[in-house]
């Protein structure tokens, strides 16, 4: 069963996005990890690296894709997720936890609102799903 | 005779289909001058006449087992046991692209995976690929791998004078329009200290060539030095290295490579008019997802049974497209079939013994040359089996007398990549090359010093 956690907001490219006071921690959804199976590789930015909301600031490789991760808010970079070098499937496992990509310091809070919530982007998934993915 | 298969009838059919009335009509728009040109062929000749014909042609060539040879200069002639062509060959591995359908073609992959061991194993590197083209290019691959594991932030790339000239070449080729920064080259090829000062925080790699283009072994001490320098600023260092010298010399991986690769000719492919070459590609498994070309990995299926795979496909074109490193995932497979061969023929000792009858012959050459009044070494640092004669002519000169009067192809002018080094000739010996056929070299020098 695929889940939807209330506590954060989501892009409708698959990543998630939660705030931790001044900061936030991005990764990628339970729904993407499930599309794209077992996670291999994920290469990610450096600590100090500014993105605007919507560039591209990782990449997870399947073993059937490989994919961009966008940033789903404009920031910097404070720390991002070493684990994820020698253990790529804790994406699979936990994508909402343990398999989490960057911690960043949101340039723009406001950006947060217009992110989708876990009801709208679950109707999202969904949607997708009977579009055959 | 006719070789067109199809009728008077099937044509028909398809001018038909087409709309048109004849054969003549397709070619309506091509000048009626230019269509059954006169080509002033001569008469018709049989088989036998043609191949008498070409056989005479062909003996205007030189051949190297009647002509003794010192020229190298990154072509180099190694003895090639008979079971490399046999094995090459063989219908299987002769007629076979690269696999489209990996998993179907289990012998080619082994072939590929048991190649990529014994680079590594040669080399000391954690992972090899299924080979590039040839050298050149397989070192600029390891510019734009190493630019991308910087992630395109890093800009310079530091490369030693001493790689090969072609080379270098190439990669300015490879990384036009990338808007990279090239330094190095206006150093003494030899001066890895020097190097090691230009490598900044902007910089993605330092590449040397050991042994360099002009024969000679950078020390061990210097190397090792040049890769902390390069690590402490986050670069990779790159090395060029002949594969026959790691049968003597320690491995790049004893001196802190990232990235090891170079020209594989010398592992059983011979010297053919130019090709076909092996770029064999190797490097640290830290930036395996970097890597450009394909990967054979082993593995196991559901029963247990052994199993050929390509693997990491994600970092290739058909899977990351724009997001490669490289848009190059053919493999020169047949060459790298042949190096797999050659290696397992010789095994460790061979490889060895190769390197050692190399070295002492191309020492022994070195040694006599320079006896000769007005013949001089280049310099005294270790070489292997090249070496930088300074003569006292024009080396053109030198290679047309040795040509005409000794029936010696001499070696190569090093004038032609290096201002300096005017009148200096770059001599290879291999484990071809006899004694007699040194000894004869050393007279036809000295009788033209004596006549100048």
């Amino acid at each position: 069963m695929v889940q939807h956690l209330k506590d954060r907001r989501y892009l409708a490219t698959h990543e998630w996005v939660k705030l931790d006071g001044e900061e936030a921690v991005a990764g990628i959804s339970d729904y993407a990890q499930h599309e794209l199976s077992d996670v291999v590789y994920v290469e990610l930015p450096e600590v100090g690296d500014s993105f605007a909301q919507g560039d591209t600031m990782a990449t997870v490789e399947s073993v059937k894709a490989a994919s961009d991760v966008y940033m789903p808010m404009s920031g910097e970079i404070l720390e991002v997720n070493k684990a994820l070098e020698d253990s790529p499937q804790l994406v699979n496992e936990d994508p909402f936890g343990q398999g989490w990509f960057i911690r960043f310091r949101p340039s723009a809070p406001q950006e947060y609102d217009a992110l989708l919530d876990a009801e709208a982007y679950e109707k999202l998934c969904q949607e997708e799903a009977e579009k055959g993915g | 005779m006719s070789y067109i298969p199809n009728t008077e009838t099937d044509r028909a059919a398809m001018l038909q289909k087409i709309g048109v009335e004849s054969v003549d009509e397709l070619f309506r728009d091509i000048p009626q001058a230019l269509r059954y040109p006169d080509l002033r062929l001569p008469q018709p000749a049989s088989e036998l006449e043609v191949l008498r014909e070409l056989a005479e042609i062909s003996e205007y060539n030189l051949d190297l087992a009647h002509f003794p040879c010192f020229l190298g200069a990154g072509a180099y002639r190694h003895f090639v046991p008979s079971i490399v062509g046999h094995i090459i060959g063989r219908s299987e591995f002769y007629t076979a692209y690269t696999p489209y359908q990996p998993e179907i073609s289990q012998g080619t992959l082994q072939t590929i995976f048991e190649y990529q061991s014994m680079i590594c194993a040669l080399t000391g590197m954690d992972v090899s690929n299924a080979s590039h083209y040839d050298g050149a290019t397989a070192l600029a691959e390891a510019v734009l791998m190493a630019v991308s594991v910087g992630r395109g932030k890093r800009r310079k790339v530091v490369i030693s004078a001493g790689v090969h000239p072609e080379y270098r070449e190439v990669i300015r080729t490879y990384t036009q329009g990338m808007e990279l920064t090239i330094a190095g080259e206006e150093l003494a090829p030899l001066d890895a200290t020097a190097l090691a000062k230009l490598v900044d925080a902007n910089t993605a790699c330092v590449i040397v060539q050991n042994p360099s283009f002009l024969g000679y072994m950078c020390g061990l001490p210097a190397l090792r030095t040049l890769a902390e320098a390069t690590h402490t600023a986050g670069a990779l260092l790159v090395v060029s290295a002949d594969p026959i010298s790691l049968g003597l010399f320690a491995p790049p991986a004893e001196y802190g490579a990232d990235i090891t690769c170079g020209e594989g000719q010398a592992l059983g492919g011979g010297l053919n008019f130019g090709g076909p070459y092996l770029g064999y590609f190797a490097c640290k498994q830290a930036y395996v997802h970097k890597m450009a070309g394909r990967i054979i990995g082993q593995t196991v299926d559901r029963q247990g049974r052994l199993g050929l795979v390509l693997t990491l496909s994600a970092r290739e074109q058909h899977i990351r497209r724009e997001k490669a490193t490289s848009n190059i995932c053919s493999n020169e497979a047949l060459m790298a079939l042949a190096a797999a061969v050659y290696l397992g023929a010789l095994g460790k000792n061979g490889l060895r013994k190769v390197a050692e009858l190399c070295y002492h012959k191309a020492h022994y050459a070195a040694r006599e040359l320079s006896a000769i009044p007005s013949f001089t070494l280049l310099s005294d640092q270790t070489f292997f089996k090249e070496f930088a004669l300074k003569c006292p002519a024009p080396v053109d000169e030198i290679n047309d007398y040795l040509l005409e009067e000794w029936n010696i192809i001499g070696g190569y002018d090093l004038g032609r990549d290096y201002p300096d080094l005017e009148d200096t000739m770059l001599l290879c010996v291999t484990e071809m090359n006899t004694k007699e056929e040194i000894d004869t070299l050393v007279e036809a020098l000295r009788s033209m010093e004596e006549s100048l």
